[in-house]
C-alpha cells in the first residue's frame, strides 16, 4: 500500500550552465536563466510503500514522515536561494529534475531500515509542471 | 537517472457531440446535454507526461521550450478558441469526446515528436485531457 504526504517550500534559484553561452542558456532554460534568479512555491509529495502494521493500522506514522520531510528538505531549503545556500546546487544546476533527485537522495537514506520504503518523489515547480523520480 | 515530467497546457473550445447516423432521440440518450443543438464549451487542460534520462550537462530531461512550442503548434493553435466540429478537420465526422481528443493529440504529437525534440527526445508516455474539473481522460502510451 502507498501513503503520500505533501509539504510546501519557497525558494529562489537560477538555471544556468556557466560553460554555455548566454544564448544557449536562454534557449535551454528560458526566463529561468535570468542572471538574478527567480523563485517558486514548490510543492513536494513524498510517497512511501509498505505493509500496514496490524498493531497500529498504519504503514508509517505520518507525523514521523512529516518530520523527515521537514528536516531533510523544508528546513534547509525553505526561503533560501538554492544556488547560494543549498549544496550541491552551488555546483549542480537546480533544475526541477536535479532537485527531485537530490530530495530523493536525502530522503532515501532515512528509510533504508524500513518499515516503509521510499516509492516516489513528486515535485511541483508550478501547478503546471511536475517531476517524478522513483530512484535510479 | 530517469524522471517523469508532466506539464499542463490549456485551450478553450466549443463542441457538440452528435452522430449523424443516429436519430435525434438516440443522440440525446447517448450524449445527453452534450448533444444540445448549438454546442457548448469547455476550458480544457492537457497534461503531457514524458519519461527520460536527465542530461548531465543541462540538468534537464526535456527541452521545455521545444516541448512547449510543439504542443502550442500541434494542439493549442489547432483547438484554442475553435468550434471543434466545424473548425477542426479531425472532428468533422468523429465526435469530439474527451477520449477522441486525447487520441488526436497523441497522433499530432507523435507525428512530430522527433522532429521537434531531436534524436534524444524523451518518450511520450501519458496524455491526460481534462474537460471539466470533474471529468478527465488518461491515455497511457506504454504497456
Amino acid at each position: 500500500m502507498l501513503i503520500t504526504r505533501r509539504v510546501e517550500f519557497s525558494s529562489s534559484h537560477i538555471c544556468r550552465n556557466p560553460l554555455l553561452s548566454d544564448e544557449e542558456n536562454q534557449r535551454l532554460y528560458g526566463p529561468a536563466a535570468n542572471a538574478n534568479g527567480h523563485g517558486h512555491n514548490y510543492v513536494l509529495e513524498v510517497t512511501l510503500a509498505g505493509e500496514v502494521d496490524p498493531a497500529t493500522g498504519m504503514i508509517y506514522d505520518l507525523k514521523d514522515l512529516k518530520d523527515v520531510m521537514m528536516e531533510e528538505v523544508v528546513d534547509p531549503m525553505d526561503h533560501r536561494h538554492l544556488n547560494y545556500e543549498v549544496p550541491p546546487f552551488d555546483k549542480v544546476i537546480p533544475t526541477t529534475e536535479n532537485l527531485a533527485v537530490e530530495i530523493w537522495n536525502r530522503l532515501d537514506k532515512r528509510f533504508e531500515h524500513g518499515p516503509a520504503r521510499l516509492h516516489t518523489v513528486r515535485l511541483f515547480e508550478t501547478e503546471d509542471t511536475c517531476v517524478e523520480y522513483q530512484g535510479a | 537517472m530517469t524522471v517523469r515530467i508532466t506539464r499542463n497546457y490549456r485551450f478553450v473550445a466549443s463542441h457538440r457531440l452528435h452522430l449523424d447516423h443516429l436519430s435525434e432521440e438516440d443522440n440525446q440518450n447517448l450524449f445527453g446535454k452534450c448533444n444540445n443543438p448549438y454546442g457548448h464549451g469547455h476550458n480544457y487542460v492537457v497534461s503531457i507526461t514524458i519519461h527520460g534520462p536527465i542530461d548531465e550537462r543541462t540538468g534537464l530531461a526535456v527541452a521545455v521550450a521545444d516541448l512547449d512550442a510543439l504542443v502550442q503548434r500541434e494542439v493549442i493553435d489547432r483547438y484554442d478558441h475553435r468550434y471543434l466540429n466545424f473548425d477542426v478537420a479531425e472532428f468533422a465526422s468523429v465526435p469530439s469526446t474527451t477520449e477522441n481528443i486525447a487520441f488526436a493529440i497523441r497522433d499530432h504529437l507523435q507525428a512530430n515528436w522527433r522532429t521537434a525534440l531531436g534524436p534524444n527526445a524523451p518518450r511520450l508516455v501519458d496524455i491526460k485531457v481534462q474537460e471539466t474539473k470533474r471529468n478527465s481522460v488518461a491515455l497511457s502510451l506504454i504497456s
